[in-house]
């Protein structure tokens, strides 16, 4: 089969692997229909992820049609047939954590679970096509992929929408969604969201969805901000302007409620210097992450308010505005998203026509175009949002 | 090390270490021409290094004897038969005869000085490993699946096969660093269902070891604490451990991940694999991960060969 694979930094190429096969016995096959390039991946194609290995096939957001199922599939949940939708994290079901709903906090899925727990202490769930810290599991971008636990993580779907409707409710949709349910919003908040990508959008439209007053989107490039006012949203742009003044001048002084960072550990920064310092600590590994959004956030949000943070980080950072934190009695919030617990309420607001998942697709291509697709996202060109690959 | 003085090897070799010593320090000329080589100024600083090292360690054999000064030997005659190998290559000649029989005299001590430090070094010396994780299972479950011991090799990576031999007696196959295997039977010293099973291994083991595992409610009724503990002698004790660490062997390392597959298996029924880590317990520390991609069908060939699959 096709798939997108990671070739070194800053190199992805379409090549013929040999296809899936069930490793466990409660794993399924999927025959995928369409597959996304996100925000995340780039974090990974950039290098800045530890644990990518030559050849490792990319891609996390996913969907298709069961071809195989393993002995042990509880076929009263998944049979050969079925339309899919797949999470991202890989969950078990059985754990501590996927008992809390915490799916992508899974104690089980990550078989590398030793690597990962040096990093983050305690080890976090497998993820398809995200390097070997969250289990070396094969990613989606491909045209089969090999599901684990398949009885407990994907959405089969009866529904007649078409695959770009449903399509982003394994990672984009979900997150932006968790990113403003973890805001805790109350009606006439003021919610500001860094970074207009698909993720940040969809945050934006929950927000309101939640009952949030007045949503600002943060971003620099002017074709997102421009599609988040087409929303109906205020927007920044932090490259002509202070973003903490603008956000006490639109917030009549008081800084906004709620806190959104969308971006993670690529940020860019307005001022030069700011921006030099990080990216000087990160190329000597001495930080691995460069947190401008998530400062900002901190520092510009209400005393009392809450900071959620959706926004990938991977490791260790520098400067972190702990005395804001604690002495203005900001709540931070993160997580990857726990994206089974959302999929099916989502898939019903949808059907409800509540959010349009679709609103943020400016290209589609077919699979075997990934590295320019991966070129375009990457570099912000064609006013670039969100890419959709079709793999058939 | 009271034993240590005692033992004629280890005295006989201090004194070898003494009469070598002598002549090489004060006549360091003599010595190199002797076994056939050049009496410069280089290989006479030589000789005599050489003779303050045989000193160094015939002092430490014959007053305070201990393993590491027959270690220290075995490292000294590494670097000797460097010397000497290169002083081979390099020969012009004359004495070659005698520098040919002053290698195989050092090969020679060599030999006895590996077979002296390991016999020698501390059998005694035992290491202790604990681990704990914590299941979703009640605790008379979670005992039942470890109490069932054939099943063990599914998730303990050293383990090749656990053979039930009586009511309380088992037989146990383990691989070991270097490709080899231990073998030893066991016995049950403790066993209350749902809370705690120990044994021992019996006279003749390969590896003396005991172990017990304690299995207690976890608090506000949310599954099982499982605590694990085991005890063994390791051959070559210390130096032993350094050696297998070195060649990616940690033991503490490898207990937990032993448990963490002990946890994947008794709450979701299989030991997960990916396809960066298709091998499941087999995939020691870690590394070397294959490519998260697809297996070719001659990978999974030899991946089912393995036949460690739950399901």
């Amino acid at each position: 089969m096709k798939a997108t694979c990671w070739t070194g930094p800053d190199s992805v190429s379409v090549e013929d692997v040999p296809d899936p096969s069930v490793l466990n016995g409660r794993d399924a096959v999927v025959r995928i229909t369409s597959t996304a390039i996100c925000g995340s991946d780039l974090h990974l194609v950039d290098g800045y992820v530890p644990g990518m290995q030559k050849g490792d096939i990319l891609g996390h957001e996913f969907m298709g049609e069961v071809v195989e199922v393993g002995a042990g599939v509880d076929r009263s949940k998944i049979r050969v047939g079925d339309r899919v939708v797949v999470p991202f994290p890989i969950a078990c079901g059985a754990c501590a954590a996927c008992r809390a709903r915490l799916y992508s906090c899974c104690e089980n899925s990550n078989p590398n679970a030793g690597l990962a727990e040096k990093v983050f202490g305690h080890p976090t769930a497998g993820i398809y096509g995200y390097s070997h810290l969250t289990g070396g599991f094969a990613g989606g971008q491909a045209e089969y992929a090999r599901v684990p636990f398949a009885d407990v993580n994907p959405l089969v779907v009866e529904s007649d929408l078409d695959d770009e409707q449903l399509l982003f409710l394994s990672d984009v949709l979900p997150t932006g969604y968790m990113a403003a349910e973890m805001c805790d919003i109350t009606d006439g908040d003021v919610v500001a969201v860094w970074g207009a990508g698909a993720v940040g959008q969809f945050a934006m439209d929950s927000a309101r969805m939640l009952g949030a007053a007045k949503v600002i989107a943060i971003d620099k490039e002017p074709y997102r901000l421009d599609m988040a006012a087409a929303q109906g949203y205020e927007t920044i742009d932090f490259e002509t302007v202070d973003v903490r003044s603008a956000l006490l001048d639109m917030t009549g002084g008081r800084g906004p409620d709620k806190c959104v960072d969308a971006v993670g550990l690529e940020a860019t920064h307005g001022s030069p210097h700011v921006d030099f310092y990080d990216r000087a600590k990160q190329a000597v590994r001495a930080e691995s992450d460069r947190p401008h959004a998530l400062r900002q956030a901190i520092t510009s949000c209400r005393s009392g308010g809450v900071v959620s943070v959706v926004g990938v980080y991977g490791g260790l950072v520098d400067k972190f505005p702990v005395g804001a934190w604690m002495n203005r009695s900001l709540t931070l919030r993160a997580g990857q998203c726990h994206v089974h617990r959302y999929m099916k309420p989502l898939l019903e607001r949808i059907e409800r026509g509540e959010i349009d998942p679709t609103r943020v697709i400016t290209h589609r291509m077919p699979l075997v175009e990934a590295p320019k697709g991966y070129e375009l996202f990457r570099n912000k060109r064609e006013n670039c949002e969100k890419i959709v690959l079709s793999a058939r | 090390m009271k034993t240590l003085r005692r033992d004629p090897l280890v005295r006989g070799l201090g004194l070898a270490s003494a009469a070598l010593g002598i002549p090489q320090v004060a006549k360091p000329a003599d010595v190199a021409r002797g076994i056939g080589v050049a009496a410069g100024p280089r290989q006479r600083t030589a000789t005599v290094a050489v003779g303050v090292r045989e000193l160094t360690a015939a002092a430490g054999l014959l007053a305070r004897p201990h393993p590491v000064w027959l270690w220290g030997r075995v490292g000294g005659d590494v670097v000797d038969l460097a010397l000497l190998t290169r002083t081979l290559r390099r020969h012009d000649g004359r004495g070659l005869g005698r520098t040919a029989l002053a290698t195989a005299a050092v090969a020679a001590l060599t030999t006895v000085d590996v077979y002296t430090a390991v016999t020698r070094t501390g059998k005694g010396s035992e290491t202790t490993l604990t681990a704990t994780t914590t299941v979703s299972n009640p605790p008379e479950e979670a005992y039942a699946y470890w109490r069932r011991l054939e099943g063990l090799p599914t998730f303990m990576a050293h383990l090749e096969e656990v053979r039930r031999t009586g009511a309380t007696t088992s037989h146990w196959r383990a691989s070991a660093p270097f490709g080899r295997t231990v073998e030893w039977d066991a016995e049950v010293t403790e066993d209350v269902p749902g809370s705690v099973l120990a044994w021992r291994s019996l006279d003749g083991a390969d590896i003396d070891n005991r172990g017990e595992v304690r299995f207690s409610p976890a608090p506000g009724g949310s599954g099982t604490e499982v605590h694990v503990t085991l005890r063994y002698a390791l051959p070559a004790g210390a130096l032993g451990r350094a050696v297998a660490r070195y060649f990616g062997e940690e033991p503490s390392q490898q207990l937990d991940d032993d448990l963490r597959r002990f946890k994947q298996a008794v709450e979701t029924g299989e030991v997960v694999r990916s396809e960066g880590a298709p091998a499941g317990k087999r995939a020691r520390g870690e590394f070397p991960q294959h490519p998260a991609r697809p297996l070719t069908s001659k990978e999974l060939k030899k991946l089912t060969k393995l036949k460690e699959t739950l399901s």
